[in-house]
């Protein structure tokens, strides 16, 4: 009796691990299928330049606002801290290269990401999901229209085009909103601060910038489409998916920050 | 080809976990032919339209197009056969980001701006064969009432001429007026464009406007199919209380 008893709890404990593990794993082969299918299917006409057009307007266009004041507040609060903490050391001389390096490398592609992840992804699985649940995407099908080719693949070419033009941008004014600061608070001078901000960015910090912004626009698209593709059960399903796409979105693109920045460093 | 039945489901099972929604559903439809299913709410009426339409893949069974098995069917060949069909969704599932006449040509451009002034006239041709003019071409789907909708999708499901024609529920939610507009509507367009229909619904009145040949799904089995002219004295208990729409009987 009681040897199955502690078999059973046992069985019980590595269900209760097991399941979720499982199902974790299910769920990323799921999503790395889907990403696969799309790309696939979107290599293959018919192609959709007009959709490719409307959601790079949509993501990268409307994004524009969001992304300029994140960057420029980010980028003076940074040259402050950096400034205040670098003076416990007598390093506040560093700020304009602290500012450049942090922006470009780190701050720039992520805010932009998690920024634009919670404007795009919530509304790709809510436009996504309504039409899911609407029976418009079956609809789509039985018009002979690809729903991958069609909704899907301009969306996340238009996302993975859209980012690192916004995470450029947002560079450029995230180190603007450090040397504003830094010359009119705390009395760099204008010249030598731009000297030293040119001396110290490489290539290799654009580029590490660049794919990051790409990567994480490839994730922000994908989550968003996935979730909206899997909503089941009217309004209340819709609201599940958006809620899943930005959270999806958000584990995506700071855990592959994290991958991307050991592997360059690694 | 013209001695199959335009549609044959063979055996054809589909279940949703423990959840037995088809079982060994047979019978066929006749070229021509309107035939109608009937059966409850969630009976599985709609599973098995997706099913053909290759919305879903069945578990067991076939089902074949003009003689062609499309279960298995690779995605370029089902594209082929599905240019044969047509669907009228139970919500009108229009295009609500697209005005009136793409929704009615998004088969025919697959979605593509193209061809923009054939296009518009295609949509009014479709648009008056539903009894609706060319006021409504340019708006969106949100700003027509239901019924109005429904024509919409109905003309948009006929626009690309298809031989096949599903009605999911064609007359749900609609008043009794609009009900006999849609009814008269699937009549015309089944006998003028030699159309084969296949309607599922539980509105008796339409089915006895619409159909030649019905049959009863419950519990995911045909347990009765015949000409309409019988379905009033089939002599199944259940098709009987269905018909009569009684609470006391079999179906609880």
């Amino acid at each position: 009796m009681s040897e199955t008893g502690i078999l059973g709890s046992l069985v019980a404990i590595f269900a209760a691990i097991g399941k979720p593990v499982v199902g974790g794993f299910a769920s990323v082969g799921r999503v790395t299928l889907f990403a696969l299918q799309t790309i696939q299917r979107a290599l293959t006409p018919p192609w959709y330049p007009l959709r490719l057009l409307e959601q790079l307007f949509q993501i990268g266009w409307n994004s524009l606002p969001v992304v300029a004041l994140t960057a420029v507040f980010t980028g003076a609060a940074l040259a402050q801290q950096i400034y205040t903490g670098g003076s416990r050391f007598n390093a506040q001389s560093t700020v304009p290269a602290i500012v450049v390096i942090a922006m470009v490398r780190e701050l720039g592609p992520v805010l932009v990401g998690l920024m634009v992840a919670g404007r795009v992804s919530s509304a790709m699985a809510a436009e996504i999901g309504t039409m899911r649940v609407t029976e418009q995407i079956d609809a789509m099908v039985t018009l002979r229209t690809d729903p991958y080719r069609y909704l899907i693949a301009p969306r996340l070419f238009a996302s993975v085009i859209a980012l690192p033009i916004l995470v450029c941008i947002a560079n450029v004014i995230g180190i603007f909103g450090g040397y504003l600061l830094s010359i009119h608070k705390l009395g760099f001078n204008p010249s030598s601060y731009l000297e030293m901000t040119n001396s110290i960015l490489e290539g290799d910090d654009i580029m590490m910038s660049l794919v990051k912004a790409a990567v994480f626009g490839f994730f922000i698209a994908l989550s968003g489409c996935y979730a909206g593709l899997q909503t089941k059960g009217g309004a209340a399903g819709v609201g599940r998916a958006t809620t899943n796409a930005v959270v999806g979105a958000f584990v995506l693109i700071l855990l592959s920050n994290l991958v991307i920045t050991l592997t360059a460093f690694g | 080809m013209s001695d199959h039945p335009k549609i044959e489901l063979q055996g054809v099972s589909k279940s949703f976990g423990s959840n037995h929604v088809l079982r060994d559903v047979s019978f066929s439809v006749e070229p021509g032919e309107s035939m109608t299913i009937i059966g409850g709410s969630g009976c599985g009426k709609s599973v098995m339209l997706k099913c053909i339409l290759g919305l879903m893949d069945v578990d067991a069974g076939k089902i074949f197009v003009d003689g062609e098995e499309i279960t298995g069917m690779k995605a370029a060949d089902h594209d082929r056969v599905r240019a044969k069909f047509g669907m009228l969704f139970q919500g009108g599932a229009l295009f609500d980001s697209l005005p009136i006449w793409r929704n009615i040509t998004f088969a025919l451009t697959q979605g593509r701006h193209k061809r923009s002034s054939d296009m518009r006239a295609t949509a009014l041709e479709n648009l008056e064969r539903v009894g609706l003019g060319k006021e409504v071409l340019d708006l969106r789907p949100s700003e027509l009432s239901g019924g109005m909708q429904k024509r919409v999708a109905l003309a948009r499901a006929i626009a690309p001429r298809p031989e096949i024609i599903f009605f999911d529920e064609p007359t749900t939610g609609l008043d009794p007026i609009r009900t006999d507009v849609i009814n008269k509507l699937i009549v015309e367009l089944v006998k003028d464009l030699g159309i084969t229909a296949l309607t599922i619904t539980h509105d008796m009145g339409s089915v006895e406007k619409i159909s030649d040949r019905v049959a009863m799904l419950f519990e995911g089995r045909i347990i009765w199919s015949g000409p309409v002219s019988e379905l009033r004295h089939s002599g199944d208990v259940h098709v009987d209380q269905f018909v009569q729409g009684r609470a006391e009987g079999p179906i609880s």
